[in-house]
């Protein structure tokens, strides 16, 4: 099958759905490639490298919208800026749109779509499911504003990130609070962490806290009976009155003490729910940077206007919609890596053909118009965390179980008495003799205790193969009967020579040849 | 040469011994540490020639020539992967030697009379079962080992009081053969009881699975040392009894530390293996989710995880030996290192077929052994590691032992690679381990899955990091 990659249209879209390196690697699917000419120069990959890389470059894209097989796109189709076509118009039956398509944003084209008799693959609602992680464009972008907030922030913020102690004087380190840690949030924080500064996060999902302190960030506790914020999917629910009100009030206080916020909080198909009020930027330090990664869907703080810098009570508010489209070269290559593993497991037979099969999770999911018909939105995902509670129940009762029972304090008195008891009794009737070899032997088997556990346990083979050849020592024991006139006890000892002979040679040998072979 | 001379030179023997085991707490000693084994056993060997043997010398030299040099050649044509194999059939001739020589005393006449005869017969009698036992016992672990015979545990009905019985009946011969022993008879009685242990000796162990054998190596190990020490009391000579408890207390610690590596208890291992209450081996994997939910990955992939790794953890088992892969992995170790990757190695106790295989491999592949770690070493280090890569490995590396408190391996000591960031398993299949566990880990978000046969997954991505 033929994949067609267009140009992206939108205003600020660097973006491109396809690079060099994930086409040679499409290529071993079986899939055949173009390209429109020029659509990956904003991300920094050129037509000579596509071309290199075995991809076909087509000049005109309504050519690539109606001839491909497959069109991958990054943002959904919309009405072309120069040419004035829509690219859905030029979709037929038969083919295939694998886009970010906002279903629930976007039911006018599923219906064009659908009416079509195309077959649309959403990678927005790639379900969020650790099997379908490596394609969860979603994680991948939002991995990227993250970070590109922080940079953003600082290219704003006038002073350092990180405490340094100059001879000219202090630096204090810059606090900053994330608000959400989601994907978005976690790469903030690591991004703010790595740069020096003290950061803060807070999310409504209890659940986070482990990951926050994991990226050695300190996570905010609401003082409050105890709310779980954990909706479906991934992503965190409306909370209750009382909740927002706790919240709010952390945030009021934050606000006072740090330099940048970085807020993430979306809802799925809902407004973003507002933050930080205008009171608060108020609060904030002159100088101080608010990053709003809501701004396309109305902004965490009211104040903050989409796609664009502005200044508010001396505080700079960022409300970039698209930071991923600002790294466009690692964004375009996460993107379309996710495609791949995508059109792999579309693709089982590896022979360039994708079988759009329904009863695949992933791929019923991120379906959302099949062959004309529209399969949106899919059923409830299944949750992929196991039921919690329940564990900790089995665990709780099995450590109730190993509880040992209390020894009475002169219980291991009981052996020593038996042991003693049993010397006293053989030392009554046995012979002196017997007594001495039996010295002997208790205090060699301490002298062994203490020798083996010295042993390193690297060398426990080695340990095995000696043990057994001076073990062969009851050779000696041969030899003391082998001058007997008896002609059967010689040759039972000639026997027990020959055989630990072996054994002495061999256990020896190739204990050393082991031995050798250890080396720094 | 008079009997102080004699008794002086098994003193030292004694202590060369002692020093033997003692040099093997470090590699750099080791080497050492043998040279002192051989010299005390030449040491014993020359006195106890010179001094105290009279006639025969022909046979007595054809047997050690003869038996030399099959031991020489064994010793020097064995692959490291077969370690195993050769450490139980040299054990199992210990156990033979010791028969032999309790024989050889019994037929001959004593001047012995009363509790210093029963005490002389009775160590006779042990010597001789011990030695019996380790021989067939060491035998059947031999063919399990080198897969002559299967690895599974054969479980016969009633075999519980069926190894009672054999018990019973050699305490009773025991008393017989003292009894008649008295009168100047009861050979009878040892041979059956010989007959007895050396079935004893095939029961036992083949009733006990193929990933219990490094307990069972170490058990036998031990015995042939008790076989020793037995027969230096049946002999009166101290430096068998010194080397026979020195032998014993190495097995036996051995066997401790591997069944504490595997959390079970000693009685259960030689009870027989896993799922003896045949519900248990079917124990729910806990949250492992649904076969479908693993993520594979491919050996270009893999490459570029390595690569930009900094911190490496390789968690070698069994099956690293059996597809022979030690080589190419110290390959890709080297690869690694140079473009200044820490590599490390970590090995659980029980890692293999007997007690420090891994190392012995590993070794052989010339891997240094300082960036080869135990598992109680490196454990906490797994937070910091990047990449770690299991090969061969399955119940070693599970997190049910910790995770699921019903599972059948709960309390096992186990590496723990999902604490680091990503962890690559090298597997054929789907399979569960020896134990038959199902492994969370393999489900586990930052776990991938190199799929294929061991020694074609670790070229392939050697072939990777040379491009």
């Amino acid at each position: 099958m033929r994949i067609g990659v267009p140009k992206e249209i939108d205003e600020g879209e660097k973006r491109v759905a396809l690079t060099p390196e994930v086409a040679t690697q499409l290529q071993k699917l079986g899939f055949s490639l173009a390209i429109e000419t020029g659509a990956g120069l904003e991300a920094s990959f050129d037509d000579d490298q596509y071309r290199a890389a075995g991809v076909e470059i087509i000049e005109d894209p309504k050519e690539l919208w109606h001839s491909s097989d497959i069109v991958m796109k990054v943002r959904p189709p919309s009405q072309h800026p120069e040419l004035g076509f829509y690219g859905v118009e030029l979709m037929g039956k038969g083919q295939t749109l694998i886009s970010f398509l906002y279903p629930a944003q976007n039911p006018e084209m599923l219906q064009d779509l659908s009416e079509r008799g195309v077959t649309a693959l959403a990678m927005d609602s790639v379900p969020r499911i650790s099997r379908a992680q490596k394609m969860d464009a979603l994680s991948s972008m939002a991995n990227i504003a993250g970070y590109r907030a922080v940079v953003e922030a600082a290219q704003h913020f006038g002073r350092f990130f990180t405490g340094q102690i100059t001879a000219a004087g202090k630096i204090p380190p810059a606090k900053v609070l994330v608000i959400g840690a989601g994907v978005a949030g976690l790469a903030a924080i690591g991004a703010a962490k790595s740069m020096g500064a003290i950061v803060r996060a807070f999310d409504t999902r209890p659940e986070v806290k482990e990951q926050v302190e994991s990226m050695d960030g300190e996570f905010l506790m609401l003082d409050f009976p105890e709310e779980d914020g954990a909706g479906t999917g991934g992503y965190a629910k409306t909370m209750s009155p009382e909740f927002i009100a706790a919240e709010m009030a952390l945030f009021a206080e934050q606000a006072k003490d740090v330099d940048i916020i970085i807020t993430t909080a979306l809802i799925p198909g809902k407004p973003a729910p507002e933050l930080i009020t205008e009171e608060m930027v108020a609060s904030m330090k002159p100088g101080s940077v608010i990053v709003d990664l809501a701004a396309e869907t109305g902004g965490n703080c009211k104040l903050t206007v989409a796609n664009e810098v502005v200044e508010k009570h001396g505080v700079t508010l960022i409300g970039y919609t698209n930071l991923p489209s600002r790294l466009s070269a690692q964004a375009s290559q996460l993107y379309a890596t996710n495609l791949r593993h995508l059109l792999t497991d579309l693709c089982p037979e590896k022979n360039g053909e994708i079988v759009v099969n329904m009863e695949d999770e992933v791929i019923r999911g991120a379906t959302v118009v099949k062959e004309g018909e529209v399969t949106w939105p899919p059923p409830a995902p299944r949750l992929s965390v196991a039921p919690k509670a329940d564990m900790g129940d089995k665990a709780r009762e099995a450590v109730e179980k190993a509880e040992p029972k209390p020894k009475h304090p002169l219980a291991f008195l009981a052996p020593l008495a038996i042991a003693g008891l049993a010397l006293l009794g053989l030392g009554s009737v046995a012979p002196p003799d017997f007594i001495g070899h039996l010295t002997v032997f208790v205090l060699s088997c301490f002298i062994g205790y203490m020798v083996i556990w010295g042993v390193s346990h690297s060398l426990h083979t080695p340990l095995m193969s000696v043990t057994n050849a001076i073990s062969s020592i009851i050779v000696i024991g041969a030899l003391i009967q082998i001058s007997s006139d008896s002609p059967l006890v010689v040759i039972l000892a000639t026997l027990a020579v020959f055989i630990t002979s072996i054994n002495i040679v061999g256990g020896f040998a190739v204990t050393q040849r082991m031995l050798r072979m250890f080396r720094k | 040469m008079n009997t102080g001379v004699i008794t002086a030179s098994y003193i030292g023997a004694s202590a060369l011994f002692i020093l033997a085991l003692g040099g093997l707490s470090h590699q750099e000693s080791a080497r050492r540490g043998n040279l002192y084994g051989m010299l005390g056993m030449g040491l014993a060997l020359v006195v106890t020639i010179f001094g105290i043997i009279s006639n025969n010398y022909f046979v007595l030299l054809l047997g050690m020539i003869a038996g030399g040099a099959i031991g020489w050649y064994l010793a020097k044509k064995v692959e490291m992967t077969q370690m195993p194999e050769l450490v139980a059939i040299l054990h199992s001739l210990v156990g033979l030697a010791a028969v032999f020589v309790g024989y050889a005393n019994a037929l001959q006449h004593s001047e012995l009379s009363g509790a210093a005869k029963t005490i002389h017969d009775v160590e006779t009698y042990i010597g001789i079962l011990i030695g019996a036992v380790t021989f067939t016992g060491s035998v059947a672990a031999y063919l399990k080992l080198s897969a002559k015979i299967s690895g599974k545990p054969l479980q016969l009905p009633g075999r519980h009081w069926f190894n009672a019985g054999l018990g019973v009946l050699a305490f009773l011969f025991c008393i017989l053969f003292v009894q008649g022993s008295a009168d100047g008879g009861g050979l009878v009685w040892l041979v059956l009881m010989t007959l007895i242990a050396l079935v004893f000796g095939v029961h036992m162990v083949v009733a006990i699975g193929g990933a219990d054998m490094p307990v069972v190596v170490s058990m036998l190990n031990s015995y042939s040392g008790w076989a020793a020490a037995a027969m230096g009391f049946m002999l009166g000579n101290d430096l068998l009894i010194v080397v026979g408890a020195l032998v014993g207390s190495s097995g036996a610690i051995l066997s401790y530390i591997m069944c504490k590596a595997m959390n079970r208890k000693f009685v259960n291992v030689i009870l027989g293996g896993f799922g003896t209450s045949a519900s248990k081996g079917a124990a729910p994997a806990g949250p492992a989710g649904e076969a479908g939910d693993v993520q594979p990955i491919e050996a270009e992939e893999a490459a570029g995880l390595l690569e930009h790794a900094k911190e490496v953890m390789i968690l070698p088992g069994y099956g690293m030996a059996v597809a022979q892969a030690q080589h190419t992995v110290f390959e890709i170790t080297k690869k690694l290192r140079e473009k200044g990757i820490n590599v490390r190695f970590g090995i659980h106790p029980v890692a293999g077929r007997m007690p420090g295989h891994m190392n012995v491999l590993l070794a052989e592949a010339k891997v240094p052994y300082d960036i080869v770690y135990e598992m109680d070493e490196i454990n906490e280090d797994f937070p910091d590691v990047d990449v770690s890569i299991v090969i061969g490995a399955n119940d070693i590396v599970n997190p049910a032992a910790q995770e699921v408190p019903d599972s059948p391996i709960a309390g096992m000591p186990v590496l723990e690679p999902w604490k680091g960031k990503t962890t690559i398993v090298l597997k054929r299949g789907m399979a569960t381990g020896y134990a038959g566990v199902d492994n969370p880990l393999f489900y586990k978000e930052n776990t991938r899955m190199l799929f294929g046969d061991a020694k074609e997954s670790v070229d392939a991505l050697l072939k990777q990091l040379s491009q």
